[in-house]
């Protein structure tokens, strides 16, 4: 049994309204050819999930400029500045998370927590509206777990089971949103036969993984090329 | 890029390198803090720790041997140091949140005479986003802003109650700026030392926060 899929099973899998995560930090580690292929289904209004909103051509920054998303729950926008003015257009909703606490609120999602008590982003913006809980004596902000219909991920190797091994610092948020999506694609440098890759190594347990598709390598040049 | 400002710029990250000893682990933010790994002392045994999941970063690789997946927070290529390890990014904020981390070098916008630090987002203008900044801020064991003294307009970095929105209260250990280096005493800044040819009045002049200044004990450094 494997869980290859083809282009064709992908894009039946991308709707209009979903929420998608999407792996990576600063476009390394998040995967371009799913990434590649969401643009060109041209489904809207997405709620996208991911550390940043990429470069204008890198990781998941071309979905981001082609508009079509309406909400992006991210923690930094910086290195995007079409996602800045989309924003301020009020053409897109960005809700920022500290970078740490959106992990932990993924992280929560994917493993069936109710959510998080945190005491950072106490006495700032990000702590209007929330609830706060006092735990011994000390308060903390209540954030809520984080999950997606589609998390689309990157990783170096997997076998047909899926389980994965990654690559560098292109693991980042790969393994949190692994577990975090109802339906999770990872996007492969390498297809090995079960049985090859060391149990003690993989990261990701197949068991989190519902496809798989292997890469066709980035389409983009990184910015200090 | 202009050679005196990249004077500047050293300046600070050479005087930033003497705050770390061997076995540390700090974290370096995006900008000026970031050129702080390549001006450590061959033999030094300091531990990089990145957002993105590395601990034990080593220094910028040279042209045309970067790995696109080796990368730092802001998307950088890195090296990794001998023993160095990859984690995920949940990984990399237990360490930072669980009191591991011993020092972090943050940019600012603004920093407070409380000790507040703003340095994720001017209101109406540019949107950088949060990143990691308010963890670090929150839960490094030692809190160091490198930044200039006075910003574009010429006005002072170092308030007295900060204008832009928050990334923490009550956090900043030490600010090295390109006129001075001040230290954390009780309710305020120490004024500790003063890159000649700047005068301990310019620094009084460009801060608007009000320094403790010991005149004897500030150390007038020849750059």
């Amino acid at each position: 049994m494997s869980k290859q899929m083809s282009k064709h099973d992908v894009l039946e899998r991308f709707k209009d309204g979903m929420s998608i995560m999407y792996g990576g930090f600063g476009g390394i580690g998040t995967p371009p050819t799913l990434v590649k292929w969401l643009k060109e289904s041209k489904t809207k209004n997405l709620t996208l999930i991911g550390n940043d909103a990429g470069f204008p051509t890198i990781g998941i920054g071309p979905v981001v400029c082609s508009q079509q998303a309406e909400r992006l729950i991210t923690s930094h926008i910086g290195s995007n500045p079409i996602a800045g003015e989309l924003m301020q257009a009020g053409k897109l909703e960005v809700e920022f998370s500290p970078q740490g606490t959106l992990m932990e609120r993924i992280r929560a999602g994917g493993v069936g927590l109710g959510g998080i008590l945190i005491d950072v982003g106490m006495d700032t913006i990000v702590a209007e509206g929330k609830e706060s809980v006092v735990v011994d004596g000390t308060s903390y902000l209540l954030e809520k777990p984080v999950r997606a219909d589609l998390s689309l991920i990157y990783a170096k190797k997997a076998d047909p089971f899926g389980n994965l091994v990654y690559d560098q610092s292109a693991r980042n948020t790969n393994p949190l949103m692994a577990m975090a999506g109802r339906y999770t694609i990872a996007e492969v440098e390498e297809l090995v036969p079960l049985g090859q890759l060391d149990p003690e190594e993989v990261v990701t347990a197949g068991a989190f993984v519902d496809g798989l598709v292997e890469s066709e390598g980035v389409d983009w040049k990184w910015m200090w090329e | 890029m202009d050679v005196g400002i990249n004077r500047e710029k050293e300046k600070m990250v050479k005087r930033a390198v003497e705050e770390l000893t061997d076995h540390m682990i700090v974290n370096l933010g995006i900008g000026i803090p970031s050129l702080v790994v390549d001006y450590v002392a061959e033999g030094k045994n300091i531990w990089f720790h990145a957002e993105n999941g590395i601990i034990g970063m080593g220094k910028s690789p040279k042209k045309g041997e970067e790995e696109p997946h080796l990368c730092n927070a802001g998307g950088f290529p890195v090296t990794l140091k001998t023993g160095g390890v990859y984690v995920d990014s949940a990984t990399a904020f237990a360490l930072i949140r669980g009191g591991r981390l011993d020092v972090t070098m943050l940019g600012a916008l603004q920093v407070s005479e409380q000790g507040d630090v703003a340095n994720w987002i001017v209101p109406g203008r540019k949107v950088p986003g949060i990143g990691g900044a308010m963890e670090l801020a929150v839960k490094a064991n030692k809190v160091i802003i490198l930044m200039n003294h006075v910003n574009r307009q010429g006005e002072p970095k170092i308030v007295k109650s900060c204008s832009y929105p928050l990334t923490a209260k009550k956090c900043v250990d030490m600010i090295i700026t390109d006129m001075a280096v001040l230290q954390r005493k009780g309710e305020r800044f120490q004024l500790t030392e003063v890159f000649a040819p700047y005068t301990i009045e310019d620094v009084l002049t460009y801060t608007e926060a009000e320094l403790e200044v010991n005149r004897q004990s500030v150390r007038i450094r020849e750059v």
